[in-house]
């Protein structure tokens, strides 16, 4: 398959994925405005910052006069889980000239990561072009959905439950990912943990249950062996 | 009181810089550093762990709200959440997602049972 193929499968396969990312960005962009931000500001964090969940805390903080540090300090924190996806993805994007490197890395979200990971464990795929492919409409559609909502505010109808799509986007992507112990392991302790700490400040419940995840499905990967279980 | 202009400017600029570093360390640091075994085997489990915590957390909420702080004791919030319709709309679209290993599917029966269930 060539790049440009790679792309476009890339594109395809993100298409219902935008449709969850909407009601998000819609929230976005309204919520700044509501926050006291002017429109420049808030398409501004939408750009340089693009990761929104990190943006939506950013905001509530800009609109109670937070300090600086506690506003930047919260974005930090809040993105700190894509040190894994860089990690995580890091090999596949080894041979590539910096610029790229940069663009890939500016470019990564969960969805992007999630999807594109899955898609890298076929061999023969155009790993620049198909997360490109994925990563690049995610973005165009945030932007306008900022956009959008800085205009005209977040109005989703009440009975769509848009904001359902992204967790169901997310499903699809696990269920296939969890395939042994140590990744039912690692799913079972990343969602009871995140669950148990939503409430935590800063967002923190997301990083913990994700690392706690990890060292789980460490754990329990010998496990799951000594029982026979595998499958790989 | 909200933030003056050039906190708001500055927030904007300090953040973008910092998640970029975030997202760029490992990309361009991996050939450089010499990852451990064990490190390498524990990257294998990020999409499980991370996916899950994006998962869980927003299928199990009460009226919008996170379970853990809907303040109602554990007997109580499981009650409520078996029943919940989206609980019931995530379940049907985890087994689609298992047979199909499709998104759209996924994502279309998943909407498609909560919006009956709220029709019902």
């Amino acid at each position: 398959m060539t790049l440009r193929d790679d792309f476009l499968a890339g594109v395809r396969d993100v298409a219902p994925v935008l449709l969850g990312i909407v009601p998000f960005g819609l929230v976005a962009g309204a919520a700044a405005v509501e926050a006291g931000l002017t429109g420049a500001q808030a398409v501004g964090l939408s750009v340089v910052v693009f990761a929104g969940a990190s943006q939506l805390a950013a905001i509530d903080l800009l609109g109670d006069g937070a300090p600086l540090a506690v506003v930047v300090g919260t974005v930090v924190v809040v993105n700190l889980r894509m040190v894994m996806y860089s990690a995580s993805i890091a090999p596949h994007f080894r041979d590539l000239a910096a610029r790229w490197k940069a663009l890939v890395a500016y470019l990564l979200t969960d969805q992007a990561y999630a999807m594109s990971l899955t898609r890298f464990r076929e061999n023969g795929v155009s790993r620049r072009g198909y997360y490109l492919g994925v990563a690049a409409p995610l973005w165009v559609v945030w932007q306008i959905c900022t956009v959008v909502g800085v205009v005209v505010g977040a109005r989703v109808p009440a009975w769509l439950p848009l904001d359902f799509a992204l967790p169901l986007v997310f499903l699809a992507l696990l269920v296939p990912a969890v395939e042994d112990a140590g990744t039912a392991a690692a799913a079972l302790v990343g969602g009871t943990l995140a669950t148990v700490g939503a409430g935590l400040p800063y967002e923190l419940g997301l990083p913990l249950g994700a690392v706690c995840g990890v060292l789980a499905g460490l754990l329990a990967a010998p496990v799951g062996r000594a029982l026979g279980g595998v499958r790989r | 009181m909200t933030a003056t202009d050039a906190v708001v400017w500055a927030a904007v600029a300090l953040g973008g810089v910092a998640t970029f570093a975030v997202r760029a360390s490992f990309v361009f640091l991996y050939e450089r550093l010499d990852i451990p075994e064990l490190a390498e085997r524990a990257l294998g489990y990020v999409p499980a762990a991370v996916l899950a915590a994006l998962v869980v957390p927003a299928v199990l909420t009460l009226d919008g709200v996170p379970v853990a702080e809907a303040g109602l004791p554990p007997a109580e919030a499981l009650r409520t959440l078996l029943g919940s319709d989206r609980v019931l709309a995530a379940g049907v679209a985890a087994v689609v997602a298992y047979y199909t290993e499709d998104v759209l599917a996924t994502i279309v029966v998943g909407m498609g049972v909560l919006l009956a269930l709220g029709a019902v």
